[in-house]
């Protein structure tokens, strides 16, 4: 089994095939979404992949040190081309395949006009412990 | 209380339910409840035997769980619910949970968790933990995998190569916490070996157990990588290496070698060397021969290369390595090193560091960065 993060963008990934900001959709269509990710979510419960999701508020902050003794800095002027994440699943599949056809169901939400919203998702493996043997 | 001495009974108990007409999955839900009652009760009160207490409690679990079940569906009858007590056999009923656990009917993570629980006694939280994942998902995992299996027959002997794979693949996952996934891979194998005749089952239980006795040295400070030509081999345990090249010459003296056999020659060979500039790499290059033959597997070529390489100098197993599918994991990093002993250090450096961006594991990208600052040092100065 290996896990694998399911990234969902706010911005930085490429436009959506069917591209409609959500605030934009009807009560209908967004309860179909919810509904969809709740049976998406179960549907993994069920096969034993799934492992974690959270969603994350739009306000992200960039932070650095500005060096010792001063308040740290964060950022300015640059922030609205930034990339922003807007949530995250984590599953643990049997196979890099299984992982392709999970995101891809995830990315088939419906979304305006009840058809799918074809979401870009970045897919990330996770870092194993390592092997006791190599094979 | 031993908590690993009572799971060891868990396989033999869930057999008795069986025999006595208990469905799997039935009779594994009533073993975990009563091996759940046991770590309760046992410390205040042992009993005298512990194998007749665990089939008596789990007995009555599954009882109660058919009785409940028959209830439910509101089915009152006279007719005695219980199918009659046979007789406790003597034998030992788990080699057939083995296979049954690891049927090829399962995927492997399946298998290995099943298999976890059903003859390693763990419960769905130990199991979890090990893995990583939350309870409820593995719980999900474990009971689709025995639905997966609940109408197959259990007096069929099965793929004795799955069970081996599957203990394998438990030994490699080796995630720490509550439970040692390695601990516990070896001592399912061992209970394996003692109740079958195979050499490849001792083949597999040797290896575990010379990889074993190297665990202390294979990670430095802070998790480092350590090679095996650096590790400190005053740590490595003698003790698991005199048992595994015991039982892997007893295993080869039957003369039916196995892929398991020889991958155990090959440690046992590393094992031996008193200092890494003493490894007989010819001898470990004839071992990689019969694997080859055995196997044909495309790593296999991979490692054997590495091996030509210090047996025969760098060049040749470059060459042996030019035969060898590029895409396989850890060919970069297997060409850098030979190339950096072929004194090519820039092309080194640069497949060091492409190695390190293809690694599936930390201590494994660090130690490939490591390797590649550490050539291109080298050529600075």
């Amino acid at each position: 089994m290996a896990k694998y993060l399911l990234l969902k963008h706010y911005r930085g990934a490429p436009a959506a095939v069917n591209d409609v900001q959500m605030d934009q959709w009807t009560t209908e269509e967004l309860t179909a979404h919810v509904q969809y990710m709740e049976d998406f979510v179960a549907r993994l419960e069920a096969t034993g992949e799934y492992v974690e999701n959270q969603a994350l508020s739009p306000q992200g902050t960039f932070v650095r040190s500005d060096g010792e003794g001063r308040p740290p800095v964060t950022d300015g002027p640059f922030a609205e081309t930034k990339d922003l994440i807007a949530g995250w699943m984590v599953i643990d599949v049997e196979s890099y395949e299984r992982a392709l056809e999970v995101a891809a169901e995830l990315s088939a939400a419906p979304g305006a006009g009840g058809r799918p919203v074809q979401e870009w998702l970045e897919l990330r493996p996770f870092y194993t412990a390592m092997c006791t043997v190599t094979e | 209380m031993n908590p690993s001495l009572v799971r060891e009974l868990v396989p033999a108990v869930i057999g008795v339910l069986v025999r006595r007409g208990a469905d799997f999955a039935s009779a594994e839900d009533a073993v975990q409840e009563a091996l759940i009652r046991a770590l309760e009760t046992w410390p205040d009160d042992p009993p005298r035997d512990a194998k007749a207490w665990l089939v008596a409690a789990a007995w009555r679990k599954f009882l109660d769980a058919a009785r409940a079940e028959k209830s439910r569906r509101g089915r009152e009858q006279t007719v005695k619910v219980e199918p009659p007590a046979g007789p406790v056999p003597g034998t030992d009923d788990s080699l057939w949970l083995y296979f049954l656990c690891a049927h090829p009917s399962l995927s492997p993570g399946s298998a290995a968790a099943l298999t976890l629980r059903a003859v390693g006694g763990l419960t769905t939280r130990q199991i979890a933990a090990a893995y990583l994942v939350p309870e409820a998902t593995m719980a999900q995992r474990i009971s689709r995998a025995k639905r997966s299996i609940a109408g197959l027959p259990l007096d069929r002997p099965g793929d004795l190569a799955t069970v081996l794979r599957v203990l394998y693949l438990v030994f490699n996952e080796g995630y720490g916490g509550d439970v040692d996934l390695v601990a516990e891979a070896i001592r399912l194998t061992r209970q394996l070996a003692a109740s079958t005749d195979e050499p490849e089952v001792a083949g597999l239980l040797a290896l575990m157990l010379l990889h074993h006795a190297r665990r202390a040295s294979r990670l430095g400070p802070g998790g480092r990588l350590v090679p095996l030509g650096e590790q400190d081999r005053s740590r490595w345990d003698t003790g698991l290496i005199a048992e595994g090249v015991t039982i892997l010459q007893a295993a080869l003296a039957r003369d039916r070698l196995g892929e398991y056999q020889a991958q155990a020659a090959i440690a046992a060979l590393h094992a031996d060397a008193p200092a890494a500039a003493e490894t007989d790499w010819v001898q470990i290059v004839e071992w990689y021969d019969e694997l080859l033959h055995l196997t044909g597997s495309p790593v296999v070529r991979l490692n054997r290369a590495v091996a030509v390489g210090e047996a025969d100098g760098p060049q040749a197993g470059l060459a042996e390595l030019s035969k060898v599918d590029p895409g396989l994991p850890r060919f970069t990093a297997v060409r850098a090193y030979l190339l950096e002993r072929a004194g090519d250090l820039a092309r080194a450096a640069e497949l060091y560091a492409e190695a390190s961006r293809a690694a599936t594991s930390l201590p494994e990208r660090d130690h490939l960065t490591r390797e590649a600052a550490r050539v291109r040092q080298a050529l600075r100065s």
